[in-house]
């Protein structure tokens, strides 16, 4: 089980030939990934890693008929490329490109949310169901099939704690990096009903990071829904200044909005447990289960 | 990027939103001409890209045109939360009847723009939420459809404006969208935006914020960044060359690692420790050598440094690449300073071989590593 990506997931790669793509087209089919064709526009015609690759995705899809896409895409014109997958009825998309502007993500999310299209990304390292698949460039050999539902703002973090669980044999149902950016598809509150609804998920590790609002809505909702399985959070930039963009286009204070201090004490308002330090999310999830 | 109150004001006026007539000096005779062609009482503002700076004393309201020479003067003298004042924007003095604020932001949740706007104004945003929630307006912009006349005179109704008003401010709302959305802006306020006692309105301050991801299409913005116009430090214009993400903190463990949230996560675990990093410093997703010498230098450039913290969990990095940048920097730069490394992940035996056969030392544990820098960072190392 696990959530969104499962046996039934065949996807395309946009962006195939490019050094990322090709790279993590290879990776992806090595770890059990339905990879069924690549994109990339005026390279149509050739095979990579046995791969066929199409001009558009309207031509992939009238021969493959995908289900989901990855997009390696260059950023500006990555907005493009994705909504080129929503209008082929393409119904997961993750966006893997890094430094997508504002303007561009609000459109895509616009379409989505019109198509009913999950978005995973931008700037996100994907998503993985441990054992079974992945969408997305993320270390593989770290994951450990289990029952535990991680959701991050972060990727190599993401690892940290993942690899750290994984050495305490709790092993993960599904990794979902949502994205650093301001805009991105799915958010913490989507992540959390999913997993409330996948059987193989018994707890979840919430990852998030100076910037917005949305840990501390995710934590007004788990509190207010009466969330039926444990979670952990794990905070990152409590150390950060306000008004510097940590490294992440999301990660920033504005004034006093943002900061690591009002999303711990909202988890914690919340009953919800916060790791202090990033070692600590697997003993607070080990006393949890 | 954020951009100068002087080159808001005058994208704004450009787009037909009322501004207060003046201009830009760099010295006190440019300040005589610029007062000389305006009318008195003036208000000399220092164009600094920091908030807070009226409370700061970088505003000066003032008579006469020598006046406005000497308040130039002190104002080109001072120093704004350590940000040297470059220039001053003379204009003439608005006789304000009220201060109101209107803006422009984005809602994460709803993956929108959000246009906010208040019948308070002249203080923080956040401000005014705090201490009059209730005077807030906020309207959700249809991703698709985007702001209207007919949002704008809503907003405006809301305020409490009514006839001539009514629609002179809407057009002025509508007009600030449009700017926003020309100019790729992430945040774009009038704040204030007053209304004059003759009844018209005008922009009394405004700020831009371009979204840097959308700087690709605005090139002459971008330039202006890389010159260094854009207020960033020598170290900062550097890193964003070599698309490294650097932020200069004030502390003294330099700090390297790779992806925004790990990098995060270490400096929260060296405070935890009790250390101060003295910076932020991501190399990103598969870093080669080089890049890992440049973001180096950049942190070893800061004298305060006392000790370095390199933190690197492999994925799409590779832990021998990282090793050789790190003894290639070495090499050309000189590294005297004590180095604590933390290496594991992709390639971590060729790592840690390259770096052991060079006398380097590498640990395992994130937490491990924090402990040993603050250490050393206060009873020195090896």
């Amino acid at each position: 089980m696990g959530i969104i990506i499962d046996k039934n997931t065949r996807a395309i790669v946009q962006g195939i030939t490019g050094a990322q793509g090709s790279f993590h087209t290879k990776l992806m089919q090595e770890y059990g990934t339905k990879i069924v064709a690549g994109t990339s526009p005026g390279k149509g015609g050739g095979q990579i890693h046995g791969v066929p690759v199409y001009d558009t995705v309207e031509e992939a899809q009238k021969k493959h008929s995908a289900n989901a896409s990855i997009i390696f895409v260059p950023a500006p014109f990555a907005s493009d490329a994705a909504l080129e997958a929503l209008e082929n009825g393409i119904k997961t998309v993750v966006i893997i490109t890094e430094h997508i502007p504002i303007k561009d993500a609000i459109s895509v999310m616009a379409y989505a949310k019109e198509l009913d299209v999950t978005i995973i990304g931008p700037n996100t390292p994907g998503i993985i169901t441990p054992g079974e698949n992945k969408l997305g460039i993320m270390p593989a050999h770290i994951f450990k099939p289990g029952s535990i539902g991680m959701v991050s703002r972060s990727g190599t973090l993401t690892y940290e704690i993942a690899a750290s669980l994984s050495a305490k044999d709790l092993g993960q149902s599904t990794c979902l990096g949502l994205g650093g950016d301001p805009i991105t598809g799915l958010n913490f509150i989507d992540s959390l009903k999913l997993f409330e609804n996948d059987p193989q998920t018994k707890a979840v590790v919430l990852i998030g990071e100076i910037g917005g609002n949305l840990e501390e809505l995710a934590a007004d909702y788990i509190a207010k829904e009466k969330y039926l399985k444990p979670v952990v959070a794990f905070i990152a930039g409590r150390s950060a200044p306000p008004g510097k963009r940590m490294g992440h286009a999301g990660a920033i204070i504005i004034g006093k909005a943002g900061t690591a201090e009002t999303k711990i004490e909202r988890f914690r308002d919340a009953n919800v447990k916060v790791a202090e330090k990033p070692s600590d999310v697997a003993e607070l999830l080990s006393k949890l289960l | 990027m954020k951009l100068f109150e002087y080159e808001a004001k005058s994208i704004l006026a450009k787009y037909g939103i009322p501004t207060p007539q003046g201009g830009l000096a760099t010295n006190v005779s440019q300040a005589h001409e610029v007062a000389a062609k305006l009318k008195p009482p003036f208000a000399v503002k220092a164009q600094v890209l920091v908030a807070g700076r009226g409370k700061a004393g970088g505003i000066l309201f003032v008579n006469s045109i020598a006046d406005a020479e000497e308040a130039t003067e002190k104002l080109l003298n001072m120093h704004i939360k350590d940000i040297q004042v470059r220039s001053v924007w003379i204009e003439e003095r608005l006789n304000i009847r009220k201060e109101l604020y209107f803006g422009i932001t984005t809602d994460r949740l709803n993956q929108s723009y959000l246009a906010i706007a208040s019948a308070v104004g002249g203080m923080e945003i956040e401000e005014i939420a705090t201490q009059t929630p209730r005077k807030i307006i906020k309207l959700l912009i249809n991703p698709q459809h985007g702001f209207h006349t007919f949002h704008a005179r809503e907003i405006a109704r809301k305020m409490g404006y009514t006839g001539n008003q009514l629609s002179e401010l809407g057009r002025i709302f509508e007009g600030l969208y449009h700017v926003g959305m020309d100019y790729d802006a992430e945040l774009i306020e009038m704040n204030p935006i007053v209304e004059i006692t003759n009844g018209k309105f005008a922009a009394a301050d405004a700020r831009i914020i371009i979204d840097d991801n959308a700087l690709f299409r605005h090139p002459e913005y971008r330039k202006r960044l890389l010159e260094g116009e854009g207020g960033l430090t020598q170290q900062e214009i550097e890193a964003m060359e070599n698309d490294l993400a650097y932020v200069k903190l004030d502390g003294d463990i330099g700090v390297i690692g790779n992806g925004a949230g790990l990098v995060m996560a270490t400096l929260d675990t060296i405070q935890y420790y009790k250390g101060k990093p003295a910076n932020f410093l991501d190399i990103g997703g598969g870093a080669p050598a080089e890049k890992i010498a440049t973001a180096l230098k950049i942190v070893l450039s800061d004298p305060k440094v006392k000790a370095l913290l390199i933190n690197v969990l492999g994925g799409i990095t590779r832990c021998d690449e990282v090793a050789r940048g790190i003894l290639e920097a070495r090499e050309k730069i000189g590294v005297a300073k004590p180095m604590v490394i933390r290496l594991v992940g992709t390639n971590e035996e060729e790592g840690k071989r390259i770096l052991s056969e060079a006398g380097v030392h590498v640990l395992e544990r994130m937490e491990e590593a924090a402990q040993r820098v603050v250490e050393i960072s206060k009873h020195g190392g090896k």
